[in-house]
């Protein structure tokens, strides 16, 4: 294999190990230990994608999470993955890659036009422009979708399987380079369980590819011998390829793992990601720094990157991005990488912004040849694809202007400096302050949150032996506040780096060639596609508040959240208006820290694990008969039986005239039960419902409305005192959670002296609801108690066996028909079931579902709580005052009905409506207007709750909450319909069906 | 995302919990005696304070046990959980 920039030793890369891949379809190869992005510098290939709004050719900036440039579409099918950071990615044997946002390819992109245009799009370019008429946003969207844009998202289901962690420890070090390993080891030696998390496959950080000594040996070697005590410990846990992506609250964070990303086709039983949910009691932050790039014009072209992106290709992956390097810097850093590079067999040139450098450096200038430009700047680079030459020119002594002549050179890299960042975005979402250190010319962490430590680089502080120290005792610290004392040797004696970063000016932007306020392309956010002027534009206009300058320019927007633009924005910022970059502030950074998958986050909880399925005893049966199910909150309920061909209509009106004509079966297991027992049960009930409790007999049942405070109904259901001091009470299926909480609220919070316990039963009963004109002759079958109307009458409760299993019959209807509702206990549920079903042959028995539930309901004029109510209507406005207790002191939401709104004469009330033309079903939710005009507004008086074709009647039925709609019965309404058609209907009563209740009373 | 200290349980993850508001808000002891103002203060009115917070929680992934918290809305630190029935602990830090 051949890679033309590979060096021929060197790097933490398997040479034995040669892999395969292809980007954009041409096949190449790297090797194991590669990342995508340094096997394409390995190949020469520097144009990796076209930017986000002016499609201008773009490459590797970095080599690591921070990267905004060389985003890739990676994978194919199901499983490709949008904007993966080529940096990011580690080669596997058949690794396919390819290009964004351009066409017809990366080297020919129609897009690219938007560059030559790029002075008409500046900053709110899309704000202003498509502002008229409003209502062709949606048009122009489309087509600015299409052309600014990055990866696309996979078209199919994502095949592959996440998993999700809890982890609770003592200490939790981010970052494993070495100050995060030295605060590991110390806390680690003292007896805290640690966990320390990295997100690079090798840990060790910038120090592996550096020539620093620790401990007088190799930082390569100390690394290695640190990891391998860790590793070795039972207290210690060590995770690479791990990126914390949040931390909240009391010290919870979050990290993704990659667990198989990185390799080809894995046929393990591992998940692609692990997502970790860590409570740790001290967190140590050491997730170092991000070089700061520089302001010049023309910053973003191929073949442009940082500094320590250009040293980390040479020493850690042996490519030599470039042969003729240039560098540009305002700090002593970059001399370091010039020497390695010189080392590796490259020319080099650097251009200082200093006008001065230290003595040192000058020596170590002429001991390795490296010619120097101080007090120069880059104003220029070009190469349609990639940098093949630069211009640079001489400042002025004040930096305002130029002296002398430009020169232009040639070059096949540019490194640029400009300063270092500490990653303080975690410590930021943490709630911890920052800070702007001059020295550093940066935000660094100021106050911190409790049980918290930042240390190294990530706090500002760039002195290797120091940080060593500093974390050795972090460490320590930090597992003595966890109980973890045990006394340990300080292991940190002596550490030394060739060419540390001491300070930096801050360089808000370098002169060009152009003024930069005159839609030159001095790039500040790469991945928006943010110019320096961008925010002279921004300041112009108004948008002068960190937060308006952000989001009208989108700067620090993108996915990677302005890792290598925050700080040079801001200071833009601080020249233009001429105040301390501190005093400009700075946005805040939010979770996640990367991009992370919608898969890692849902785990596992996804298709029938993302919500709970509750499924009754009878269930199967229901499968098995052809049921149609429907979700009723938690629970699948049948909606509808259908036979054979049947329509659901055609099922339904089969359902309900056996229901009304013979007898039907309904599994009513899911309804709400709550068992409630305590010598002060009457009188609880008394001030939970609306109506009077206490002379309630013994095998009585009532019907209850309950009110909130607010005196607006929220549940309703039948009660029975079954004892002297216990009731069985029946919810609505959605809200049974809802009001056993509402009870224990009131028991816990009010009435603690009250002696009253609540039991959830609800999964304890199968309940099987029969009713029809033939449901008595049915029971009386299975039983050999007595049921008659003497016996058994409506609204009574009989314990009695039914198919030889103990029962509780409870003769209550919600269908209007004589009805029996048997409650057994669930394990007897199907076998009381099937025996019910065979003797109802006899009667051409026909279970039903819930929508005839709702049908025959509706006949009689029946509520839905939660359908026909939305919290906004009090039992008088459903004309059920009858059920409002006038004798009785107190009870929920009593004195809320004598407020004036809610004692109002014309609120919302429920009616019944007979639609006109006696064949229109009115969709549900529709609206009633008084006078209809050809198109919307129109003044609206109501809403249609409930609306079915009564197959008993054999003409639509529908209950609407209507204005004042109590004293119109009678009237004509209008109900508009989307497709123009306006129907009329009459006012009336909502009662439909046997208003004198006949049917159920026997 | 707190963790909580159930004065019944112990410490465990907010996600076991949930908030209901504001606590020592008393029901009226015969809401027929009181205006619509004070009616309309007991349900409506609450007050939102910078500082320290009184609130109800639930340990509705537990002991189902209501309690109250105290709890400071700038800071986010829960200073204090202590059951129903017991006295309203000090303002003492804001």
């Amino acid at each position: 294999m051949f890679n033309r920039n590979r060096l021929i030793s060197g790097g933490s890369i398997n040479r034995n190990k040669p892999i395969n891949f292809k980007f954009n379809g041409q096949s190449l190869n790297g090797y194991e230990g590669d990342t995508l992005a340094s096997a394409l510098l390995a190949n020469d290939i520097h144009l990796i994608g076209r930017s986000f709004k002016y499609h201008r050719p773009r490459g590797i900036l970095t080599s690591g999470s921070e990267e905004p440039n060389a985003l890739v579409q990676l994978g194919k099918g199901s499983k490709t993955e949008p904007n993966a950071r080529a940096t990011e990615i580690e080669l596997y044997e058949g690794l396919e890659a390819s290009s964004q946002n351009c066409w017809p390819s990366v080297k020919y992109d129609i897009g690219a036009l938007n560059n030559l245009f790029s002075r008409i799009l500046p900053a709110g370019f899309y704000y202003k422009t498509f502002m008229w008429p409003p209502s062709a946003w949606m048009f122009y969207e489309y087509f600015i979708r299409r052309a600014a844009g990055l990866g696309e998202a996979p078209k199919e289901k994502n095949p592959d399987r996440y998993e999700q962690k809890f982890f609770y420890c003592d200490v939790m070090v981010v970052g494993a380079g070495a100050t995060g390993l030295a605060a590991a080891l110390a806390a680690a030696r003292s007896g805290a369980n640690v966990l320390i998390v990295d997100e690079k496959p090798e840990m060790g950080g910038y120090l592996i590819s550096s020539k620093a000594k620790i401990n007088n040996i190799d930082a390569k070697d100390w690394i290695k011998d640190t990891l391998t005590e860790l590793n070795s410990l039972s207290n210690v846990t060590v995770l690479n390829r791990t990126t914390a992506t949040g931390y909240y609250d009391y010290n919870y964070i979050t990290a993704l793992q990659k667990v198989t990303n990185h390799i080809e086709n894995s046929n393990s039983k591992l998940p692609r990601e692990r997502f970790w949910r860590i409570r740790s009691k001290q967190v140590i932050l050491a997730q170092g720094a991000f070089e700061r790039p520089l302001v010049f014009s023309g910053n973003d072209r191929p073949g442009i990157m940082m500094a320590s992106a250009g040293q980390v290709y040479m020493s850690q992956y042996g490519v030599l991005p470039g042969n003729s390097i240039t560098l540009f810097t305002n700090n002593d850093h970059a001399y370091t990488v010039a020497v390695d590079a010189i080392s590796k067999g490259a020319k080099v040139v650097v251009i200082d912004l200093r006008s001065n450098v230290s003595s040192e450096i000058t020596k170590l200038c002429e001991k390795n040849k490296i010619e120097t430009y101080n007090s120069h700047a880059v104003i220029s680079t070009h190469g349609s694809q990639k940098v093949n030459s630069i211009t640079l020119q001489e400042l002025s002594e004040d930096k305002q202007s130029f002296v002398g002549e430009a020169i232009t050179i040639n070059t096949d890299l540019l490194l640029m400096s400009g300063g270092w960042n500490p990653a303080v975005q975690l410590f930021s979402q943490s709630r911890g302050k920052l800070r702007y250190d001059d020295q550093i010319s940066s935000f660094v962490p100021d106050v911190l949150v409790d049980n918290q430590y930042v240390i190294g680089t990530n706090n500002g502080d760039f002195n290797l032996k120091q940080n060593l120290i500093d974390s050795q005792n972090a460490g320590i610290s930090a597992a003595k506040e966890t109980g973890n004392k045990k006394d340990i040797d300080e292991f940190i004696s002596e550490a030394n780096e060739p060419n540390e970063f001491t300070t930096s000016d801050v360089v808000p932007y370098v002169l060009g060639s152009k003024p930069v306020t005159h839609g030159s392309k001095h790039f500040i956010d790469f991945q928006n596609d943010v110019t320096a002027s961008d925010i002279f534009l921004a300041q112009r206009e108004g948008y002068i508040s960190v937060e308006h300058t952000k989001r009208y320019t989108t700067t620090g927007m993108a996915t990677d959240q302005g890792k290598t633009s925050n700080v040079n924005a801001l200071a833009i910022m601080s020249h233009i208006q001429k105040k301390p970059v501190g005093e400009v502030g700075h946005t805040t950074f939010r979770p996640p820290y990367v991009p992370q998958t919608f898969g890692a986050i849902a785990g596992r909880n996804v298709d029938q694990y993302f919500d709970p399925q509750r499924l009754t005893a009878v269930h199967q049966w229901h499968k098995d008969n052809g049921a149609v199910f429907e979700d009723v909150g938690q629970w699948k309920r049948p909606y509808f039986y259908p036979k054979n061909t049947e329509t659901m209509k055609e099922a339904v009106n089969r359902e309900c005239l056996a229901a009304r004509k013979s007898v039907g079966i309904l599994d009513a297991s899911t309804l709400g039960k709550i068992d409630i027992q305590g010598p002060d049960a009457a009188k609880f009930l008394n001030l939970i419902y609306t109506n009077a409790w206490s002379k309630l007999e013994i095998g009585s049942c009532r019907y209850g409305l309950m009110c909130n405070e607010h005196g607006m109904v929220f549940d309703d259901g039948v009660t029975t005192r079954i004892g002297e001091n216990h009731y069985h009470m029946t919810t609505t299926t959605g809200g049974a959670a809802r009001v056993m909480s509402w009870l224990e609220e009131f028991l816990q919070t009010e009435w603690l002296d009250m002696k009253v316990y609540c039991t959830s039963v609800t999964e304890q009963w199968t309940v099987l609801s029969i009713c029809g004109p033939k449901s008595r002759d049915l029971l009386s079958s299975l039983t050999d108690e007595k049921i008659d109307n003497e016996s058994l009458p409506y609204m009574k409760m009989k314990s009695i066996k039914v198919c030889g299993v103990e029962a509780r019959v409870f003769r209550i209807s919600f269908t209007g028909e004589l009805s029996f509702e048997i409650n057994v206990p669930a394990r007897y549920g199907k076998y009381v079931w099937d025996k019910v079903i065979e003797a109802g042959k006899k009667y051409n028995i026909t279970p039903y579902g819930t929508e005839t539930m709702h049908v025959l309901r509706a006949e009689k004029g029946f509520i839905i709580v939660g359908q026909d109510t939305d919290g906004s209507a009090t039992p008088s406005d459903l004309n059920m005052d009858w059920i409002v207790s006038k004798k009785k002191e107190d009870f929920l939401g009593k004195r809320s009905f004598i407020r004036s709104d809610t004692a109002r004469e014309d609120r919302k009330h429920l009616v019944g409506l007979l639609i006109n033309d006696k064949k229109t079903v009115l969709p549900e939710g529709s609206h009633i207007v008084e006078e209809a005009s050809k198109k919307p507004p129109m003044k609206m008086s109501g809403h249609i709750t409930s609306s079915y074709f009564s197959p008993t009647l054999g003409y639509p039925i529908a209950m609407a909450m209507l204005k004042n709609g109590k004293n119109r019965h009678g009237e004509t309404v209008l109900i508009p319909l989307m497709d123009g058609k306006i129907i009329e209907a009459t006012i009336t009563d909502s009662v439909f069906y046997d208003k004198e209740g006949v049917r159920q009373n026997d | 995302m707190f963790v909580i200290k159930c004065p019944y349980c112990g410490e465990r993850d907010q996600t076991e919990f949930s908030c209901h508001g504001e606590s020592h808000i008393a029901r009226p002891e015969n809401p027929n005696e009181v205006n619509d103002k004070e009616w309309g203060e007991y349900l409506f009115f609450r007050s939102n304070p910078k500082g320290m917070h009184y609130e109800r929680w639930t340990h509705d992934h537990g002991c189902r046990q209501w309690f109250n918290v105290k709890r400071h809305t700038v800071t986010d630190k829960i200073i204090q959980t202590y059951t129903m029935g017991e006295e309203k602990p000090e303002d003492d830090n804001v």
